[in-house]
Formats: C-alpha cells, structure tokens, sequence
C-alpha cells in the first residue's frame, strides 16, 4: 500500500469553502530516457479524482511533467453530511482509495 | 561630518578584519532562507510537507514488531513516539556501552541490533529514513544542544579540522563556501551556512527524503573529492562539529531543500 496523506477538516458550515490536501508516494516514472538508453516502462499516476457523497467534485489529469510525489490541493463547498472518497490511478491500474467523513452543520 | 563618517567606516572596518582574525563568523544562515515562498510554506506546514510521507512510515514502523522477533518494538521500551521529542536535538551523541559516536541514524540501527536481534537497516532504505524522519520531527523547533566533551571531545576535533582540510580535486575546504560565502552563488543556488538543521531533508533534486549523510557526500563529489561510505568516523565527526556550529538555532526536519 503507498503512503498517502490526505488533509481536510473533519467538520464545516453548509455553504463552507473547505481546503483539501493529497499527497501520495509515487515516483511518477516518466519512461523518458536518452536516445539509445534502455527504455523503462512510463509508470505515472495519470488520474486523480474526488468524490463527495457521490458527486465528483475535483478530477486532475496528470501528465509526465508531473514530479514524484505529487501534492495535490483543492477546494470544494461543504454542503452535506458526507464521505469523500479521494481516488489515485497509475499507468500500472493500481488503485490507492482513501475515505474521508466530513460532518456538515447549519450555517 | 564627511570625515566623521570616514573615521567610523574605519573602525567598522577594524572591528571586521579583527573579529574574522579571531574566527567569529557573522550570523548563521539556515538554507531555509534562500527557499522561494511556496518551498517555505511547504516546510513549515507538515500537512503539505511530503517529508511527511516518511513520517507517517516511521510512525508505523515505530509500534510494529519486525518479522522473526519475539515481538518488541520501538515502542515496547521507548514508549510513545512522542516522548522522544528533544532526543534528535542531542544527535550525533556518543553511545554509553562503547564510547563509539553515533548519528542518530546509527543509533537506531544500534537499537536494532542489540535489542530487537535484527539486522541493521541499510543507509538510505526507506524504513531508516523513515525511522530517523519520525524522530527527528518530535524535536521540531527545538534548539541543536549537543555534548562535545568526554567521549566526543576528539571527534569534534577531528570534524573541526575535516571542516577546514581542502579536499578534492577542486582543493576546497567546507569552510571556504559555508563560512567565507555564505549567501553567495554555486550555480543556481545559494550557499547557506552548511547547518544540516533540515535532515533528513526532502530534497526536490533526489525527488524524496535523504539523511545529511548523503548531503554531505553530493558536496565531497561537488569538489571532486573521495565520497567516503556511510558511517565513516570522518563522517559522523563532521556532523558532530556541524551539529556544533549550529547549536542553539532550531531543528527544521523534515526541511524542503533543493
């Protein structure tokens, strides 16, 4: 399992504009190589998503400038009670799931 | 007034050459302060941090009982991870069994060896550094505060002259660039007072964490010098004086380097 990180908070007011966090170990191989080197499979993340109670709210599409590690932050609007399910997808189909609970109270 | 002025130009001169004759050097400067903004702000917040990724790893490590023990961690004899806060602020420290200097690197390997019955980690792997980071992190902000007599007196000598010894093929003392150029230019970056505060450091050119040690040997390849291997007394005496020089700033690990 990669080391991930993801940061928010665990509580806002309806209608809050809430700062997310997500950062995951990977070494974002690129599959450059010099003319004549041995050429190396590309292995990056490719596909970051998040979903809030169901609703996609943030998707990044990375590419191979991206660096290892990628630190991702983002923000959406609390509106209900909900999980958030944050979403990494590399070259290789591995999956790295991480579930995050958000507690929305009255403005 | 004109000659008033050149009469205290004058003495702020002498004051210069007198106090570098004496070997005072002017205020430390920590690589933190020549990181652009968005590299400081990654330092200082750990949630952006992604030396933090090592962290989370070596908190892990710290309560698991390595295969083929009889089950003790870290954590069976040292507690919680935060009762070392302080311990890295100590480090390089000599060991009170052997009298040998030990980075602190070397001293979790020590752990490993004698109490856990397990082989030593090897320098650099994933699980020492995460180790050293988990530590190292609970001294955050607290002040280098290292013992230089009884069994580290000689060491420290000894890292105080490897320090100003001229080295490589280049013919450069460390103290050439971190005492006489501090804030000057090696290519694109900018030298800093060699302080080594921030490590293990996350270092954008290795994309990932690295001891000091490893610092230290890009530096000894920068002067086309022998890079000698991990855990050489040379070594860890020139921590041990580095350690020194900058006692009393604060400990910055997990920094953000270039």
């Amino acid at each position: 399992m990669r080391t991930r990180r993801v940061t928010l908070p665990a509580t806002a007011k309806a209608g809050e504009i809430i700062e997310i966090r997500a950062v995951i170990l990977h070494p974002m191989v690129t599959g450059h190589s010099a003319a004549g080197a041995n050429t190396v499979a590309r292995r990056i993340i490719h596909t970051f998503t998040a979903v809030y109670d169901g609703e996609e709210v943030f998707r990044a599409n990375l590419g191979t400038g991206v660096a290892s590690n990628p630190l991702l932050v983002f923000t959406t609007v609390a509106t209900k009670t909900g999980d958030l399910v944050f979403t990494w997808i590399d070259d290789s189909g591995e999956t790295a799931v991480e579930t995050r609970r958000l507690t929305v109270t009255p403005a | 007034m004109r000659l008033r002025g050149l009469v205290a130009l004058l003495i702020a001169l002498a004051a210069t050459a007198f106090a570098t004759a004496l070997g005072a050097e002017p205020a430390l400067r920590s690589a933190t302060e020549f990181l652009s903004d968005a590299l400081k702000r990654e330092q200082a917040d750990l949630t952006a941090n992604r030396g933090s990724l090592w962290v989370d790893q070596g908190r892990a490590l710290w309560t698991a009982a390595p295969a083929g023990t009889d089950g003790r961690t870290c954590a069976s004899c040292h507690g919680d991870l935060a009762s070392m806060k302080g311990v890295a602020a100590r480090y390089p420290a000599a060991d009170a069994a052997s009298g040998q200097l030990l980075t602190l690197e070397m001293r979790i390997n020590a752990c490993r060896t004698r109490h856990q019955r397990q082989a030593a980690l090897a320098p650099e792997s994933d699980d020492l550094l995460a180790l050293t980071a988990a530590l190292a992190v609970q001294s955050r902000g607290m002040a280098v505060d290292i013992a230089i007599n009884g069994a580290a007196g000689p060491a420290f000598e000894a890292g105080r002259a490897w320090f100003n010894t001229r080295q490589g093929q280049l013919n450069l003392a460390c103290s050439q660039c971190h005492v006489d150029n501090v804030g000057g230019k090696l290519r694109g970056d900018t030298i800093s007072s060699g302080l080594g505060t921030g490590y293990p450091a996350y270092r954008l050119e290795w994309n990932g964490l690295g001891s000091l040690h490893r610092r230290l040997r890009a530096c000894q390849i920068g002067v086309r010098a022998v890079d000698l291997p991990f855990g050489s007394p040379e070594h860890v005496a020139l921590e041990l004086y580095l350690a020194w020089r900058a006692r009393g700033t604060a400990i910055e690990a997990p920094a953000i380097r270039r």
